[in-house]
């Protein structure tokens, strides 16, 4: 970088010139890169949409399959599925992931903390579908049989160690002050935390939990090992049960055309709900001041 | 961290016995409100142990029976019963390999645009919808994969690739579905985790990392190229890597559009199968202990290879933000 002198001037002209071009075509190749990828995310959507919103109707909500092959029928069996399974899930992997979390941020040690939060980070990196097979092996095999219990727990074991994270993270964000203050009033430490540090960091505990949430509701792999899926109605979680997840799997590959549009169908039902979660939870996340 | 420290020393009698009571209460709720969240993260690392012993325990069967050749072997044969994984071992890499070629370029010059080039106005709701990418399921970026991109992808196998068949990867009719879709496919799913982690890697470059860049008169990218983008080199890898977990593991979407071959074939047209797409395709199909014992040993196979992989991305990305608040 040598300042340009009188007789370099002609050349130090072109060189930066060169320079100003190369500076402009590479941030523009940047902006094509981060349009292009934002692009896809609309590409996709508009297909999921344009394929799906004219093949939904009501009749697809509240009705069961037809006979492989009868056009018609719905997949009402696999809405209640997934209601079902990601519902049991959460309901046990939430609150236990919220627990380690307190753990985490408010009694672990040094050691024990970056041990426990080493295996979180293990265990959510581990693929989807070895938490399957996982739950294959000690749910379904021992009690010989495929049931929405199994996916439930599958599910509930992917919630585990996301909730855990972002809940220890938030409420070390809420400071040591409120803590000792709670505490110098001689309130006891757990109902400092329950009434205090929970309460303050509550709207990103709950933005990591309801993102949790919809990540599982799109989860297919480890159900395949778990519920199975099953073409009639089934509320009973004891027995093989079906999710939009494995039906949109399922129909995509069966060679028929009425089944591809339910698949279209079922998929902008998925779609819609976990982008109006993910948006709603990011606007109030925002609006409450958090991230 | 804070203890509950030495007991307030409460005068007896005269109505303060109910807080001296309280506080001893207060002690044994305490204690149990600790062991209960303590028992919580306990679950966290007894889920890790136990599945890595339980897939262990289970896939012993095929790991005895056919020892290293299991990993070595590419036949995959459940009338014989003689199963190796090499072949999907193969396809799990060479996709993911693919992924990463294209998604690279596209993940850092997108990082960089909404860290270092794009104002906010225009950076936030383009980072929002990559991120958005990464919350559709994969099914659905499957079924998409399928119908949509899997025709494009044949199209410019016949044409583009026609023109290029002496080279062995681009050999091979063009059937759509193969390594090249599962590639691509796999591109655009770990895209939105390569972007945040750069863009929060660049973000956490010093300013004065610019400045002193920009004060010798650099230009803009001359800044991001030789002052931003080295120092936050390693953090860059660790979010490579990431990408590279993200890819290995990733099972319907693959599993839709690879083909389901057992094969290994440089052809990146041709149909290939992962581990993953592997078990999970087969799965239902496993009648004898042996051969499922065969695809629980070659998930557990899988599991090693991610482990390794986010363990070595998390150490990477630790080393550069430690201490900078950077997750």
């Amino acid at each position: 970088m040598s300042a340009p002198t009188v007789t370099g001037s002609m050349s130090s002209l072109t060189l930066g010139r060169r320079r100003h071009l190369t500076d402009l075509v590479m941030r523009g190749l940047c902006g094509v890169a981060a349009l292009g990828a934002a692009a896809v995310l609309l590409l996709l959507l508009g297909h999921v949409v344009i394929q799906g919103a004219p093949a939904l109707s009501l009749q697809l909500l509240t009705s069961l399959p037809t006979p492989l092959g009868v056009e018609g029928g719905g997949i009402a069996h696999a809405v209640v599925g997934s209601a079902i399974m990601v519902g049991l899930g959460c309901l046990w992997g939430i609150p236990l992931g919220i627990a380690a979390g307190m753990f985490l941020s408010e009694y672990a040690g040094a050691r024990t903390g970056s041990f426990v939060r080493f295996t979180a980070d293990v265990l959510s990196g581990v693929p989807s579908i070895v938490i399957g097979i996982f739950a294959y092996t000690i749910v379904v095999a021992p009690l010989s049989g495929f049931s929405g219990l199994a996916g439930a727990f599958a599910l509930g074991l992917i919630t585990l160690p996301i909730v855990a994270r972002t809940t220890e993270e938030v409420m070390r964000l809420v400071p040591p002050e409120l803590r000792e203050a709670s505490l110098a009033l001689g309130v006891p430490r757990w109902r400092t935390i329950l009434a205090v540090v929970l309460p303050t960091a509550s709207t990103g505990v709950l933005t990591g939990a309801i993102l949790a949430l919809a990540r599982v509701a799109g989860e297919t792999a480890p159900l395949i090992f778990t519920a199975l899926g099953n073409n009639f109605f089934s509320l009973d979680p004891n027995r093989p049960m079906a999710s939009i997840t494995l039906t949109i799997f399922q129909y995509a590959i069966w060679p028929y055309e009425y089944l591809h549009r339910q698949a279209w169908a079922a998929s902008f039902l998925l779609v819609l709900f976990i982008l109006i979660v993910n948006v709603s939870v990011r606007l109030a996340a925002r609006n409450s001041g958090v991230r | 961290m804070t203890s509950t420290g030495p007991p307030i020393q409460v005068p007896p009698r005269s109505g303060r016995l109910r807080i001296a009571i309280g506080q001893g209460q207060g002690r044994i709720a305490d204690r149990a409100f600790q062991i209960g969240v303590g028992l919580a993260a306990i679950a966290i690392v007894l889920s890790a142990l136990g599945l890595a012993f339980t897939m262990l325990q289970d896939g012993f069967m095929a790991f005895t029976t056919f020892g290293p050749t299991f990993i070595v072997s590419t036949s995959w044969n459940p009338v014989t019963h003689i199963f190796g994984v090499l072949p999907a071992i193969y396809g799990t890499f060479a996709t993911s390999v693919i992924a990463l070629i294209l998604a690279l370029p596209v993940g850092i010059g997108a990082a960089i645009f909404l860290a270092e080039i794009a104002p906010r106005w225009l950076a936030d709701p383009v980072a929002f919808l990559i991120e958005m990418l990464a919350a559709i399921p994969s099914v659905i970026i499957g079924l998409w994969g399928l119908f949509v991109v899997v025709p494009v992808i044949r199209q410019f196998e016949a044409t583009v690739g026609r023109s290029l068949s002496f080279i062995p990867f681009f050999s091979g009719p063009a059937y759509g579905i193969g390594l090249l879709a599962a590639g691509v496919i796999l591109a655009i799913m770990i895209l939105p985790i390569l972007t945040a982690v750069t863009r929060d890697v660049l973000r956490a470059v010093p300013i004065s990392q610019r400045e002193a860049m920009l004060a010798l008169g650099a230009t803009r990218w001359e800044t991001i190229w030789r002052a931003v983008l080295p120092y936050g080199r390693s953090g860059i890898a660790g979010a490579i890597i990431l990408g590279l977990g993200r890819a290995l593991g990733e099972t319907l979407a693959v599993s839709m559009v690879i083909g389901n071959m057992y094969q290994i074939t440089p052809s990146l047209f041709a149909p290939a199968t992962t581990l993953a797409s592997l078990i999970a395709t087969q799965f239902r199909e496993a009648d004898t202990e042996l051969y499922l014992s065969a695809l629980v040993a070659a998930g557990f196979v899988l599991f090693v290879i991610t482990m390794t992989v986010n363990i070595l991305a998390r150490l990477m990305i630790w080393r550069l933000t430690a201490g900078e608040g950077v997750h």
